[in-house]
């Protein structure tokens, strides 16, 4: 009774290739000009595929809490000060 | 069914657990505090200088970036797929994958090798720049990590076709695997700082 559903791994994959596609595709057409509406989707696309990776790949989400909120929290403290800085025309 | 099976559900849940060795954990945590400052520095170094950071961002190759970007996170899915197949005793499979992610963490190696090559061809070197500078600090420590990645790889290799890892033994394969996701995670950051946000 052998199912062959994609097992998780290979669907975060497959997530992982396209959040990286996407990713090259807006930077690849510049004419956007990189609003901060761009640069905010293409931090999220990192923290997306960052997720998974400590989620999953790391095993953190069935881990102890702590080391999941540290990976996670590292995550969204420097995704949201890259996405600060990038967004401040001083 | 049984009384027995009735008194043994509902399915307790797994317990939390930590995969890999702790010092592992440590070290993953004292890596992503370091790339995270210099993340945080070059990001900040970009404001003071928008046109030198546009102009050294305009000589990188984002398509060769979006290429290692693929190798990294394939590499990442062998070496888990590897875990999972020796979790099942399926030495020989596990193997394979491993095999897989080394060949993924070579060729991450092989090109972004190229791209250096190319940038000192062109006269380009840290002396150039804060955007050469923190580009080399950046990608050239992450390049070292992924090197050793790769050594991890290829010695896990032989004990884990050998058969020297199972499902309650494979402590040292899930040690290393954790590294290379620590090298991936770092390059998901990485990759749309360097190459993509302008």
């Amino acid at each position: 009774m052998k199912k062959n559903y994609l097992h998780r791994l290979d669907a975060i994959w497959l997530v992982l290739l396209a959040a990286t596609t996407l990713t090259w595709w807006l930077g690849e057409h510049p004419d956007a000009a990189m609003g901060a509406a761009l640069a905010s989707v293409v931090l999220a696309l990192a923290g997306l595929k960052g997720c998974l990776i400590i989620l999953d790949y790391m095993e953190l989400r069935h881990a102890p809490a702590l080391w999941r909120r540290l990976l996670l929290g590292w995550l969204a403290f420097t995704l949201a000060l890259v996405l600060a800085a990038t967004l401040w025309h001083g | 069914m049984t009384s027995a099976t009735a008194r043994l559900s509902p399915v307790e849940p797994p317990s939390p657990r930590l995969v890999g060795d702790l010092v592992i954990w440590l070290l993953v945590l004292a890596e992503l505090l370091t790339f995270g400052m210099l993340f945080i520095a070059f990001a900040f170094a970009r404001i003071r200088e928008r046109a030198v950071f546009s102009a050294g961002q305009a000589t990188l190759d984002l398509s060769r970036g979006a290429i290692n970007t693929v190798l990294l996170v394939s590499a990442s899915w062998c070496i888990a797929s590897s875990v999972r197949a020796v979790r099942v005793n399926d030495s020989k499979k596990g193997a394979r994958w491993l095999l897989g992610a080394l060949a993924c963490g070579c060729g991450f190696l092989v090109l972004k090798s190229v791209e250096y090559l190319h940038k000192w061809q062109e006269g380009i070197d840290i002396a150039n720049n804060s955007f050469y500078l923190l580009y080399v600090m950046l990608t050239g420590f992450h390049f070292l990590h992924a090197t050793v990645g790769c050594i991890i790889f290829a010695v896990l290799w032989a004990p884990t076709r050998r058969g020297a890892y199972g499902a309650d033994t494979c402590h040292a394969l899930e040690t290393g695997a954790v590294f290379w996701h620590m090298v991936d995670l770092l390059w998901m950051v990485l990759f749309p700082l360097v190459y993509v946000l302008r």
